[in-house]
């Protein structure tokens, strides 16, 4: 058994890690609430930006200069996996999942004998990736020196993204992230965004009634030629939004866990801790007790 | 019924509000847009946007870049990816 001065020791270190574990709960949580509210606010861009989308795409796609950032090259021989990770952990199995994801999709498409190369945002998803495919990271792109992912980081990534794709290095690109379901669920998810799919008319609310006569300045394909790359941006935007409030639930519960799991160890320690004690000086009293008899 | 004018970033929602009239300095030139106007899209150069609360009134100026305007039933809303003023 370990002894008294060992288990006191053991408890203090005990008590210092929910120290931790508990600020990093309450900073998550404060941090998710900013996360969740910078989701929400970027809603009616998104939402607006899909509508005009859907009924462009619907009037100027299916001609035969539309942009191939909606046709595509029209192979689908090589893909990039476009995958979105934080660059902290203490976030539970949240970067691991998406991870998961993005190495089960490769997997299949390698079997399907396609050409795979992966595209990493985020310093938490290098790692296990590079392990699982050394040769196949083609691009890191660094946000650790960035606070929280904005608008901006998405306009850098969607601007690389678009050159590689003029550049004809891939045809079919796969963004993963992990959306937003609340504080306990997270899901991964995979999205195609390059070719750009074209939001269902259907699904967004068009405001403008389809039939009515608009006008168009400068021409349809223009615009959508214009909107295409921007639609990306918010795409990937919208992503990190979701990857970062996602990131901080994941790590409020995985914090939350932590620090109870602490508590519990520390209750076990110190019953065993008291019980010691106890136990030490009933042997000393006998001893006493023993030696007194004897005279 | 006046013009119902939303500028949107896509950070946020920057304004929402009713305006007399909305001078848009679309790629084709400027144009301005007063109630009733017909359904209409275009591009929109980086510049400014003046916002006339009501006739006569001295416009409100914001400096967007990379914009989007559209125009649909008696509302005109404004896409833009950064937003000054």
């Amino acid at each position: 058994m370990a002894s008294l001065k060992e288990l006191k020791g053991r408890i203090n270190s005990v008590k210092s890690t929910q120290k931790i574990t508990k600020a990093k709960q309450m900073v998550a949580a404060a941090k998710l609430r900013k996360a969740q509210a910078a989701a929400e606010e970027a809603r009616p861009y998104a939402e607006r930006l899909a509508s005009v989308m859907a009924s462009l795409a619907g009037r100027a796609g299916d001609s035969d200069n539309a942009p191939r950032l909606l046709t595509g090259t029209g192979s689908t021989k090589r893909h990039l996996l476009v995958v979105a990770n934080s660059d902290k952990g203490l976030a539970g199995a949240f970067n691991s999942n998406i991870v998961r994801a993005a190495l089960a999709k490769a997997k299949e498409l390698i079997a399907e004998d396609k050409e795979v190369e992966f595209y990493l945002i985020g310093r938490k998803g290098r790692a296990p990736i590079r392990r699982a495919y050394p040769d196949r990271v083609g691009v890191n792109f660094d946000t650790t020196d960035v606070r929280e992912p904005g608008y901006a980081e998405a306009e850098k990534i969607a601007e690389e993204l678009i050159g590689m794709y003029e550049d004809g290095r891939f045809d079919i690109a796969h963004l993963f992230y992990s959306k937003f379901k609340s504080a306990l669920t997270q899901t991964p998810t995979r999205q195609q965004i390059i070719p750009v799919p074209a939001p269902d008319a259907a699904t967004t609310d068009n405001s403008a009634p389809t039939g009515a006569v608009v006008d168009y300045e400068p021409s349809e394909e223009e615009i959508l030629e214009e909107l295409l790359p921007r639609y990306l941006k918010t795409q990937l935007f919208g992503a990190l939004l979701e990857n970062n409030a996602s990131e901080q639930g994941a790590s409020m519960t995985a914090m939350d866990n932590a620090t109870r799991n602490a508590g519990d160890l520390i209750d076990k320690l110190t019953i065993q801790y008291n019980r010691s004690r106890q136990a030490a000086i009933t042997t000393e009293l006998i001893e006493i007790i023993a030696g007194a008899e004897a005279l | 019924m006046p013009l119902h004018f939303e500028l949107v970033t896509p950070a946020k929602l920057v304004r929402s509000e009713e305006v007399h009239m909305v001078v848009v300095p679309g790629s084709n030139g400027e144009f301005g847009v007063l109630e009733g106007h017909a359904p209409f899209m275009s591009t929109i150069r980086d510049g400014k946007i003046q916002v006339f609360a009501s006739q006569g009134a001295t416009p409100d100026e914001i400096e967007v870049a990379g914009g989007f305007a559209e125009v649909a039933d008696g509302r005109l809303t404004v896409l833009a990816e950064h937003v000054a003023g």
